[in-house]
C-alpha cells in the first residue's frame, strides 16, 4: 500500500494550521510587498523600510527558532552554538556579496577593500567560486551541514549530552568567533563584511529586492515550518522524542541514535545556514559579534519563550523576543539586559511550556 | 681604512693604556687632548674622543656629552662650553673673558656620534652610582667595539659588585671578538659560550664563516658556544612557558574549583560562575578604595583584607541565586543552564550601573610588583608566583574543608548519591546551599587573584565559565584531583601551543583535544566506575 | 556473514511505500546449526578491582527457557550488560549463534541481530502513547532514512493491535505510557519485546510488582514463547520460577554456582550455604 508523500506532507498539520500558514503566506508574500511597492511613502498603507527590513530579520531569526526547537524540543540536545551556523551560512552569502561589489568598494580594486588593507594581491583559494550565485547557494546549504556534520558526528559518537553538549557548542562557537576575529583568516576581521552593493546585479537597496528578500524569508519561514511539522509527525520524529527520552532503551531496541541525532543536528544547521543567508543581505553586515556566545544562547530563549517541542510556539517567541529587544534597546537601552535576564529566569521558572503552553492552559480551563 | 684598522687601533691601545693612569690621577683634563676634539679629521678626534673616555672622570664626561649635543664650542685656540652667560674652558674650566667673538661648535658626524655615546657610556662605568653603573653595563652588552676593550678591562679591575662585573667580562668579550689576536678572540668565545642571550648569539653566528673570522679554532669554538647558547635559549623558553602555563593553570583552577563543587554536588552548571568571579574582583577594587580613603598606611596590605571579604561576598550572591532560583530547577540541568545564563546577563548590568562599564583600576601591591629573574631573559613576575601560591592555600583549604569537616562529607555524600544520602539523614536542602556558597566563595577568592593579573570590568567572568567547565569535564565530576589535574594539562598545553601557533589556533586545538579525550573517556580522567555510573 | 547494519542493501531505500521492509533485515540472522543460541566463555568483568564477572560459562540453547538466579551482586544484570553490548568485558568471548561475536557490535547491532532486553526497572517511553511504544519497538527497517518517510501499513497496525491483546493494554492503547500502573509498564516492556520478534529475549526481573494473578499470566505467556525463542529470566521470585520449570542457574560472585533443575539446584549444599549462611 503506497501513501503518497504528498498525502503523508498534507497530514503534517492540522486544517487550522493550513488556514493560519495560508493567510501567512497572504501577508507576506502578496500584501505586505505590494503595500511596500505600490503604495506612495507618506501613505498611511505604505509599509516602510524599516518595517519591511526588521520584519524579514526577524523571520529569519524565527527560522532558526524552529531549527533549534528540533534539536532541542524534539531531540533534547540543547545546542549553545546554533549562532555559529547562522553566521555560517551568512558568510557564505557574505562572500558573494563582497565580490558583487566589483571595484566600487573605496579601493576600486576587484579585491575586497579588507583584503586590499591587508596588502594581498589575490584572493585566498577559499574564496574561489565565491562570484558565483549557483555555487554560493551551495556553499550557504554545504558549510554549516558540514561543520555540524563532523562535529555531530564525534560529538554524538561518543555519546555527549546534555550539559556536556550544550558547554562545548558554547566553547565551539567562541573558538569560531575567535577564527573570524583575526584578520588572516580571510573573512574581514572585525569589521566582518558590509557595504553590499548588488544581488544577482540588482542593486541591494532597491524596494523591488527588499521586498523580495522580505518574502523569501517568508518562504523559507513557511517551508522550514513545514519540515519541521513533517519530521515531527513522522515516525523519524517519535525515534527522535524516544531518544530524548530514554536513549538506552533506543538502543536496545534497534534504532542507532547517532544517525538520528546526527541527521536532525545537520539538517538543524542548515536551516540555520538558509536564515543566515537571507539575514545578511537584508541587515547589510556580518561580522564575528554574530558567533558570539550570548547570541546562541538568546536563540534558546525564543524557543524557551515561545514553547519547546511546538514549532509554531518557538516563531512566536523569535517574534515576541526580538519585538521587545527592537522597542527596549532603543527606549530603555540600559534596561534590557535586566529584560532579558529576567526573561530567561521567569520562563524557566514560571513557564516552562512557554506561551503555547500558557494559551493551552487558559484555554483548558475555559473548557472546563 | 681596512689595512690601516688593526695598526691604527694596536697603536691606539698601547697609548691609552699608557695613559690610563696618569688621566685618572690628574681633575683636570688634558687641553692639547681636549683641543684634539677640534681636529680637523674624524679619526684624530676618535682618538681624542677614546682617551677621554677611558679617563673615567666626570670633567671628560661633561666635555663629550657637551660634544654630543653640539654645545662643543671652538674659537681660535680655545675649547669651551656656555656656563650660562661665561664661557668657560672645556680642559681647566677656566673662564674666558671676554667671550670669542666668533665660534661655532665642532662638527659631529654620525660615526663620531656613536663614539661619543659608547665613551659616554664607558664614562658611566666609573659612576659612584650602582645602579647607573648596572645600567651602562647593560647598555655595553650589545655594541662594545674593540676600541672599547681596554676601557672595559679597566672598569672591570675597579668594579666592586659581582653583578656587574659579569656583565662588564661579558662586554670586554664581545668587545675582543673584533680583537686582531687569535687567541683573544677565541678566549672571548669560549667566554661568551656561557651567554643566554639572542644578541650574543647574533654576535657569534657570523664568526662561523671563514670570510669573516681566519682562524679554525675561533670557528669551531664560536659553533660550539652558538650551539651551547641556542640550548640555553630553549631551555628558557620552555622554562617559561612552564611557568606561564603554570600560572594560567591556578587561575584556571581558582575558577574551576568552586564549580567543580557546585556541579558535582547539583549536577548542574551555574552559568553565574563566571560573574561570581567578577563579584570577587569588584570586592578586592572595593578594598582597595576603603584602604585608600582610610587606611592608606597599610595600602599594600589591602589584597589580604580583600581575601574574606570577596569570599563572602561571592559566597552570599551565590547562596541567594541558590535559594531564589537554582533550588527551584532541580532535576532539570539545561534550564538551570538558561536560568543561570539570565542570572549572569543581570549581574552584569548591575556591575555596569554601580561601577560604570569601563575598567577599574586595581592595583598591585608593591610587594607584588616586578618580579625574580631566575635566568637571563627570564623574569617571573611577583604577582604570578603569589597566585599559584595563593592557589595552593586554597586547595588545602578546600580540600580540608571537604575531608575533614561535616559539611565536606555531606557534599561528598551528596555527589556520590543524592537519594542515599538524603534517606540517611543528609539534610540535603541546607547542604546544597552550603555547597552553592562555598562554591560561589571560592570563585570569588578566584576573583581577587584575577583582580590582580587582569582586567577589573563587568564582562571579565564571561571567559571563564567555558575554560572552568573544560577542566571539571576533564577531571570527572566531582573528583578534587581530577580537577587539579585537568587545570594543569589544561594550562601547560595551552601555553605550549600558543607558544608555536598562536593564542585563537591553541584555543581551538585544546578544544578538539578535549572532544577527542572525552571520545576516549567520557567519564573523565578520575572516572567513577561501575554499573550505577550510566544513565 | 555480516552483521553490521551499514551492510544492508542501501540501493533499495524501503519503507517508503509506507510497507514493512523485514526483507531487509538480516533474518534469521542466527546461525542455529549447533542448537546453541548463546555461548558466554570466560567472561571476566571488573569495575575499579571489583570483579562484576569472573570466568564466567554459560551456554544458552536454542528455544530453552533459563531461569538464573543468585544474591545480589552475583553479576547477573552485567551479564546481561555483557550480552547487549552495555558493558565491554575485560576478558572471554560471547557469541550470538554460532557466529555473531557479541563483544564487537553495538547495542543496536546486537538488537538487530535477535536479542532483546527487559531491563530491570520498566523502561518505556512515558511520552509516547502505548500504541506508539509498540509501534517504536516493531521489527522493521531501523534506519534513521527509512523512519524519515516510514508510514505504518495495515499489516503493522494488526500485529501491534495483536501484541496489546496479548499483553492486556487494548483498552489502553492511546494512553501516554507514563500514565500506567506498575504492572501494566512492565507488560508493555514485554510486549515491545515481543514487537522486536527477536530470538533470545533477556528478562532481568519481569515480574517485579506483578500481582499474583498478573505473575501467573506473565508465567504462561513466557511458556508459550519458548521452542520459538529463547528466554532468560532473572528472578527471584521462586514460586515464578517453578511455574517456568526450566532449567535454572545459579550465579555466585562472578561466576556459575550451579546449573540444574529447580529442585537439584536448590538441594546443593552450596547454594544454600550462599543464600542462607552468610
Amino acid at each position: 500500500m503506497r501513501t503518497p508523500f504528498t498525502i503523508r506532507v498534507l497530514a503534517a498539520m492540522p486544517r487550522s494550521g493550513w488556514i493560519a500558514m495560508g493567510l501567512f503566506a497572504a501577508i507576506t508574500l502578496v500584501l505586505m510587498p505590494a503595500l511596500h511597492l505600490f503604495v506612495p511613502e507618506g501613505h498611511p498603507f505604505h509599509v516602510s523600510n524599516y518595517v519591511i527590513t526588521l520584519g524579514g530579520k526577524i523571520m529569519c531569526y524565527a527560522i532558526v527558532a524552529v531549527a533549534m526547537d528540533l534539536v532541542w524540543g524534539y531531540a533534547g540536545i540543547l545546542s549553545l552554538g546554533h549562532g555559529m551556523f547562522f553566521a555560517l551560512g551568512g558568510y557564505a552569502f557574505g562572500m558573494y556579496l563582497m565580490r558583487g561589489i566589483g571595484t566600487d568598494g573605496s579601493y576600486q580594486s576587484h579585491l575586497p577593500d579588507f583584503m586590499v588593507f591587508l596588502d594581498w594581491k589575490e584572493l585566498p583559494w577559499y574564496w574561489a567560486g565565491s562570484d558565483s550565485f549557483v555555487l554560493t547557494l551551495i556553499l550557504v546549504l554545504a558549510v554549516p551541514s558540514l561543520v555540524a556534520f563532523v562535529f555531530g558526528y564525534f560529538a554524538f559518537r561518543s555519546r555527549i549530552k546534555g550539559v556536556y553538549f550544550a558547554i562545548i557548542t558554547q566553547a565551539l562557537t567562541f573558538a569560531a568567533m575567535l577564527l573570524f576575529f583575526r584578520n588572516e583568516t580571510g573573512f574581514g576581521g572585525n569589521n566582518g563584511f558590509t557595504d553590499f552593493k548588488r544581488i544577482l546585479g540588482y542593486d541591494i537597496t532597491s524596494p523591488e529586492m527588499r521586498a523580495t528578500l522580505f518574502a523569501l524569508s517568508a518562504l523559507a519561514l513557511m517551508l522550514a515550518l513545514l519540515a519541521g511539522r513533517y519530521l515531527a509527525t513522522s515516525k523519524f520524529g517519535r525515534v527522535l522524542a524516544a531518544i530524548r527520552d530514554a536513549e538506552s532503551r533506543v538502543m536496545f531496541i534497534g534504532y542507532n541514535p547517532l544517525h538520528y541525532k546526527l541527521f536532525i543536528w545537520t539538517f538543524s544547521a542548515m536551516l540555520c545556514g538558509i536564515a543566515g543567508a537571507l539575514y545578511v543581505p537584508q541587515v547589510g553586515i556580518i561580522n564575528p559579534g554574530e558567533m558570539s556566545p550570548a547570541n546562541s544562547i538568546e536563540i534558546a530563549i525564543w524557543v524557551a519563550v515561545g514553547g519547546r517541542g511546538t514549532l509554531i510556539g518557538p516563531i512566536i517567541g523569535a517574534g515576541l523576543v526580538n519585538g521587545f529587544k527592537s522597542f527596549f534597546t532603543v527606549a530603555f537601552p540600559e534596561y534590557w539586559l535586566f529584560f532579558l535576564g529576567a526573561l530567561f529566569v521567569g520562563v524557566t521558572l514560571w513557564l516552562p511550556e512557554g506561551v503555547v503552553g500558557l494559551w493551552k492552559r487558559i484555554r483548558a480551563r475555559v473548557a472546563a | 681604512m681596512t689595512d690601516t684598522g688593526p695598526t691604527m687601533k694596536r697603536l691606539l691601545l698601547t697609548l691609552l693604556l699608557l695613559l690610563l693612569p696618569a688621566s685618572n690621577a690628574f681633575a683636570a683634563l688634558d687641553p692639547a687632548l681636549v683641543r684634539q676634539l677640534a681636529a680637523e679629521e674624524s679619526d684624530d678626534k676618535i682618538a681624542a674622543i677614546r682617551q677621554l673616555g677611558a679617563s673615567a672622570s666626570a670633567d671628560a664626561a661633561k666635555v663629550l656629552k657637551a660634544m654630543a649635543d653640539d654645545e662643543l664650542l671652538v674659537a681660535d685656540e680655545a675649547v669651551f662650553i656656555f656656563d650660562g652667560e661665561q664661557a668657560v674652558d672645556a680642559a681647566t674650566g677656566a673662564v674666558i673673558d671676554p667671550v670669542p667673538e666668533t665660534y661655532e661648535s665642532i662638527t659631529v658626524n654620525n660615526r663620531l656620534r656613536s663614539e661619543l655615546a659608547n665613551a659616554l657610556a664607558a664614562l658611566k662605568l666609573y659612576d659612584p652610582d650602582r645602579a647607573v653603573r648596572l645600567a651602562a653595563a647593560t647598555e655595553l652588552q650589545s655594541n662594545a667595539g674593540i676600541g672599547m676593550a681596554p676601557i672595559l678591562a679597566a672598569a672591570m679591575a675597579k668594579e666592586t659588585d659581582a653583578g656587574i662585573q659579569a656583565l662588564l667580562k661579558q662586554a670586554h668579550a664581545l668587545a675582543n671578538l673584533e680583537n686582531p689576536d687569535a687567541a683573544a678572540r677565541l678566549a672571548a668565545v669560549e667566554l661568551l659560550a656561557d651567554s643566554a642571550s639572542p644578541a650574543t648569539r647574533g654576535l657569534l653566528l657570523p664568526l662561523l664563516d671563514e670570510a669573516n673570522e681566519p682562524d679554525a679554532a675561533v670557528r669551531e669554538a664560536a659553533a660550539q658556544a652558538v650551539d651551547a647558547i641556542e640550548a640555553r635559549l630553549a631551555f628558557g623558553e620552555i622554562l617559561g612557558q612552564i611557568f606561564s602555563g603554570l600560572s594560567l593553570s591556578s587561575i584556571l583552577l581558582l575558577a574551576a574549583l568552586g564549580l567543580a563543587i557546585t556541579y558535582g554536588v547539583m549536577g548542574v552548571i551555574n552559568m553565574a560562575h563566571g560573574e561570581l568571579l567578577m563579584i570577587g574582583a569588584y570586592a578586592t577594587f572595593f578594598t582597595q578604595t576603603l584602604f585608600r580613603a582610610y587606611f592608606p598606611d597599610y595600602i599594600d596590605w589591602y589584597v589580604l583584607a580583600a581575601i574574606p571579604a570577596a569570599f563572602l561576598a561571592a559566597a552570599l550572591v551565590g547562596m541567594l541565586l541558590e535559594r531564589t532560583v537554582i533550588r527551584r530547577l532541580y532535576g532539570r540541568p539545561l534550564e538551570t543552564l538558561l536560568a543561570t545564563w539570565g542570572l549572569s546577563l543581570i549581574l552584569i548590568q548591575a556591575a555596569r550601573m554601580l561601577f560604570g562599564a569601563q575598567n577599574v583600576e586595581v592595583a598591585n601591591p608593591v610587594w607584588m610588583s616586578g618580579g625574580v629573574e631566575i635566568m637571563a631573559g627570564l623574569v617571573l613576575p611577583w604577582n604570578r608566583i603569589v597566585i599559584i601560591g595563593f592557589t595552593l592555600f586554597v586547595l588545602a583549604l578546600v580540600w580540608v574543608l571537604m575531608q575533614k569537616t561535616r559539611l565536606g562529607l555531606f557534599v561528598r555524600a551528596i555527589t556520590q548519591n543524592r537519594p542515599m544520602a538524603g534517606c540517611v539523614g543528609v539534610p540535603t536542602g541546607r547542604v546544597d546551599t552550603m555547597a552553592f556558597g562555598l562554591g560561589a566563595g571560592i570563585a570569588g577568592l578566584g576573583g581577587v587573584a584575577l583582580s590582580q593579573i587582569a582586567n577589573v570590568g563587568p564582562d571579565m567572568g564571561q571567559g571563564y565559565i567555558v575554560d572552568s567547565f573544560l577542566v571539571v569535564v576533564l577531571g570527572g565530576v566531582g573528583q578534587l584531583a581530577g580537577a587539579v589535574w585537568a587545570a594543569l594539562g589544561l594550562g601547560v598545553v595551552t601555553k605550549f601551543l600558543e607558544g608555536w601557533s598562536g593564542a585563537v589556533i591553541a584555543k581551538i586545538v585544546v578544544l578538539v583535544i578535549v572532544i577527542v579525550f572525552i571520545q576516549k573517556r567520557p567519564q573523565g580522567l578520575f572516572a567513577l566506575k561501575g554499573r550505577f555510573v550510566d544513565n | 556473514m555480516s552483521t553490521n547494519l551499514t551492510d544492508y542493501d542501501t540501493d533499495n531505500r524501503g519503507g517508503e511505500d509506507g510497507t514493512q521492509v523485514v526483507g531487509h533485515i538480516l533474518q534469521p540472522g542466527v546461525d542455529l546449526s549447533h542448537k546453541v543460541i548463546l555461548y558466554l566463555e570466560a567472561i571476566s568483568v571488573s569495575f575499579d578491582g571489583f570483579k562484576a564477572l569472573n570466568n564466567l560459562n554459560l551456554t544458552i540453547d536454542a528455544g530453552e527457557l533459563r531461569c538464573i538466579i543468585g544474591p545480589n551482586g552475583a553479576g547477573k544484570t552485567t551479564m546481561m550488560d555483557v550480552i547487549t553490548g552495555k558493558t565491554r568485558p575485560d576478558a572471554g568471548t560471547c557469541f550470538f549463534g554460532q557466529t555473531l561475536d557479541l563483544t564487537r557490535m553495538t547495542e543496536p547491532e546486537i538488537a538487530h541481530a535477535g536479542i532483546g532486553r527487559k531491563f530491570q526497572k520498566p523502561t518505556i517511553f512515558e511520552n509516547h502513547t502505548v500504541f506508539e511504544n509498540l509501534e517504536l519497538a516493531m521489527k522493521t527497517d531501523k534506519r534513521a532514512w527509512a523512519s524519515l518517510f516510514a508510514w505504518l501499513s495495515q499489516e503493522g497496525r494488526d500485529r501491534i493491535t495483536d501484541t496489546l491483546k496479548q499483553v492486556r493494554l487494548d483498552h489502553e492503547a492511546d494512553r501516554p505510557a507514563g500514565l500506567l500502573s506498575h504492572g501494566q509498564k512492565q507488560w508493555l516492556e514485554i510486549g515491545m519485546l515481543l514487537m522486536q520478534e527477536p530470538q533470545l529475549l533477556l528478562l532481568d526481573e519481569p515480574v517485579a510488582g506483578m500481582t499474583d494473578d498478573e505473575t501467573e499470566r506473565t508465567g504462561e505467556l513466557f511458556k508459550s514463547l519458548a521452542g520459538k525463542h529463547s528466554l532468560v529470566v532473572v528472578e527471584h521470585d521462586m514460586a515464578f520460577i517453578e511455574q517456568l520449570g526450566g532449567k535454572v542457574t545459579v550465579l555466585h560472585e562472578g561466576s556459575v554456582l550451579a546449573e540444574g533443575d529447580l529442585a537439584t539446584v536448590q538441594a546443593d549444599p552450596r547454594v544454600i550455604e550462599v543464600y542462607l549462611g552468610r
